[in-house]
């Protein structure tokens, strides 16, 4: 036991930088993510021409795929048609398309559960579309999408892990790192998921403080 | 002015055949007046409105607000200048209520003061108290008060025309008839151009200048409620109006009416009983009121009383029991008399002085003639 409290000691600064990038390209995914999200669902919900059916091509292909797939086609394979990423931006960017895809699908289901009646409310006072999107429409659904989006995302986390294996040194290469020369796998493998574990439960946190914020809007 | 010409509305049914839920429609909405679209569920009512502010493209037809076509005008500014309350309110979930009934005016532009003090002019005007609810949510009020908003929020910008889907629907009698009296109210100081759909003939009767009754798509019968009850069109309107229709007519008719339309004969205390008898020969009255220096009722002297005597009126008075104010509508009046017995009574004017008279003859007389018989409505500007 002691060996292992001394081991977590000299590993720790390696496994909390590892962290650190983790919690930044989960932040960057995230933000990213919503936002991409956002407008594929915008684009299928308005029914725009040619883009709507891209984007359901684009949502298809990407939850019907690994996220590890996804990585190394976007690190490994697109350089051979002349498209190099660093290993950072690749990783962010196939984060980002990944949980875009499902974030869009959660904003989607969520806006088609706003009631009708509430677009013909808004037509009805002389709003345009975007205008009852953005003042009517979007605020409930996102209140609806709450639950559904933050499983999105906390799976997001998780699934950082996987770009690692473009040597991305995150969290989980971080921590393969430190093994390789201490050959301790179980003492920081389980460290290495107590500090996913935490980072989830931080941000399962914020979505309940999120939801009692919108909650407040509508009492009862 | 609305004025609908031909107006059609076709959808193409789930089995590929061509459904008609406006079939050529025209109706005229002159200024100031509310005119209700009164018939069953699924008729066209929600249709023919919705093609008004083009949440519905007409198939065929033409909307014409104050003479202009509508389809030359774009949706929003077309939006803006007509207040639509729709079917089931449509109040958001997510905003206050100053928020929901601010929307437009934000949209246009104006500035917060502004915006709040026609908030509480608006919530003034429907009875709620500003300090209360604007800050509330509309989960957080009752259905009654919810239909309130609904109706302010189609005000907000002051638009000239108001087009309301049943409006009142979903509260109870006693409330719903407070709505109606306070939109009434309200309707006369603003004056708007008012489309209202209804399927309850006694809201229709209450506050429509006009009721155009639908039948699949087409009108059936545009008129005013006393002749819509006097004479119905067909069958139809008949019945959906109500095989009570003539009793219904009662209530477009108030006392005042009655009285104003009657010479004021009277007598006083010390009027001889044979000239009293004199009058109420002349005139085929059967009893004749005594009233003060004022005008205000005494008691009355009978025909037969008066006929075979001398003396003064005073002599023979009997007491009035029961009079009538002249905005009681004539099956208040008839009910009045039923419950006491009586085959008459005195109509006193706001002041109390004596200004006529209904009876059950009267009353009787109207409902066989089939007369129609105007309402007075305070003229628009
Ligand atoms: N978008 C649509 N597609 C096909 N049919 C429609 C559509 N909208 C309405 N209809 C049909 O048109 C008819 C008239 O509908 P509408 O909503 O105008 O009825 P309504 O008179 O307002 O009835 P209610 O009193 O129940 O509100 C109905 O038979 C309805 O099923
Ligand atoms: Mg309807």
């Amino acid at each position: 036991m002691d060996s292992w409290i001394e081991l977590l000691h000299t590993a720790w600064p390696f496994l909390i930088r590892g962290a650190g990038y983790t919690v930044f390209f989960a932040l960057i995914a995230m933000v990213l993510g919503l936002a991409l999200g956002f407008a594929v669902a915008l684009v299928r919900i308005a029914r725009v021409p040619v883009l709507a059916q891209a984007a359901a091509v684009y949502v298809s292909a990407m939850r019907g795929t690994p996220l590890l797939v996804q990585i190394f086609v976007i690190y490994y394979g697109l350089p051979s048609v002349g498209i190099e990423f660093e290993p950072v931006t690749a990783g962010i960017l196939a984060l980002t398309l990944n949980v875009a895809a499902y974030l869009s699908e959660s904003m989607r289901g969520a806006i088609a559960g706003v009631s009708r009646n509430q677009w013909l409310a808004g037509y009805s006072l002389g709003l345009n579309w975007w205008q009852t999107m953005r003042h009517v429409i979007a605020p409930q659904a996102l209140r609806l999408a709450v639950p559904s989006l933050s499983n999105s995302l906390i799976s997001l986390i998780k699934d950082t892990s996987l770009v690692s294996v473009i040597t991305v040194t995150e969290l989980m290469l971080a921590t393969k790192e430190v093994i390789a020369q201490t050959f301790q796998p179980l003492p920081l493998y389980l460290a290495a998921a107590a500090i996913y574990w935490v980072l989830s439960a931080l941000f399962e946190r914020v979505q309940r403080a999120v939801e009692k914020k919108l909650e407040l809007a509508h009492r009862h | 002015m609305i004025e609908l010409k031909n107006l059609c509305k076709q959808f193409v049914q789930k089995n590929g055949q061509p459904f008609n839920a406006v079939d050529n429609v025209n109706l005229v909405v002159p200024e100031g007046e509310i005119c209700v679209l009164l018939g069953p569920s699924g008729c066209g009512k929600t249709t023919t409105m919705k093609m008004i502010n083009r949440l519905i493209e007409p198939t065929s037809g033409q909307v014409l607000i104050n003479g202009e076509d509508t389809a030359g005008i774009d949706t929003v500014s077309l939006r803006r200048n007509i207040g639509y309350v729709i079917q089931q309110i449509g109040l958001f979930p997510n905003m206050t209520i100053e928020d929901n009934i601010m929307v437009v005016p934000r949209m246009l532009g104006w500035d917060r003061k502004r915006c709040r003090e026609r908030a509480r002019e608006l919530m003034s005007m429907v009875a709620l108290d500003p300090d209360r609810f604007l800050h509330r949510y509309p989960k957080e009020m009752s259905g009654g008060q919810q239909q309130r908003i609904g109706v302010i929020r189609a005000l907000a910008a002051d638009a000239p025309v108001l087009l309301m889907d049943e409006p009142f629907g979903a509260v109870d009698p006693i409330n719903r008839e407070q709505i109606q009296n306070e939109f009434l109210l309200m309707q006369r100081q603003l004056g708007k151009t008012v489309m209202l759909v209804s399927h309850d003939i006694d809201e229709a009767i209450k506050l429509g200048d006009r009721i155009a009754v639908f039948r699949q798509g087409r009108i059936v019968q545009c008129a005013g409620a006393d002749e819509i009850l006097a004479k119905p069109a067909d069958e139809f309107v008949a019945s959906f109006v109500g095989h009570d229709r003539t009793l219904k007519r009662l209530l477009l008719v108030q006392a005042g009416d009655v009285a104003d339309a009657q010479p004021t004969l009277t007598a006083s205390l010390d009027t001889p009983l044979q000239q009293a008898f004199g009058t109420m020969d002349d005139h085929d009255l059967r009893y004749l009121t005594v009233v003060d220096a004022d005008g205000k009722p005494l008691g009355y002297v009978k025909r037969k009383d008066a006929k075979a005597s001398d003396g003064v009126c005073a002599d023979r008075l009997n007491p009035i029991t029961i009079t009538s104010n002249p905005d009681e509508n004539l099956r208040v009046v008839l009910s009045k008399l039923y419950e006491h017995n009586l085959t008459w009574m005195p109509v006193l004017d706001a002041d109390g002085r004596y200004n006529g008279e209904v009876s059950q003859d009267y009353i009787a007389s109207f409902l066989n003639s089939g007369k129609t018989h105007g309402r007075q409505r305070a003229a628009p500007k």
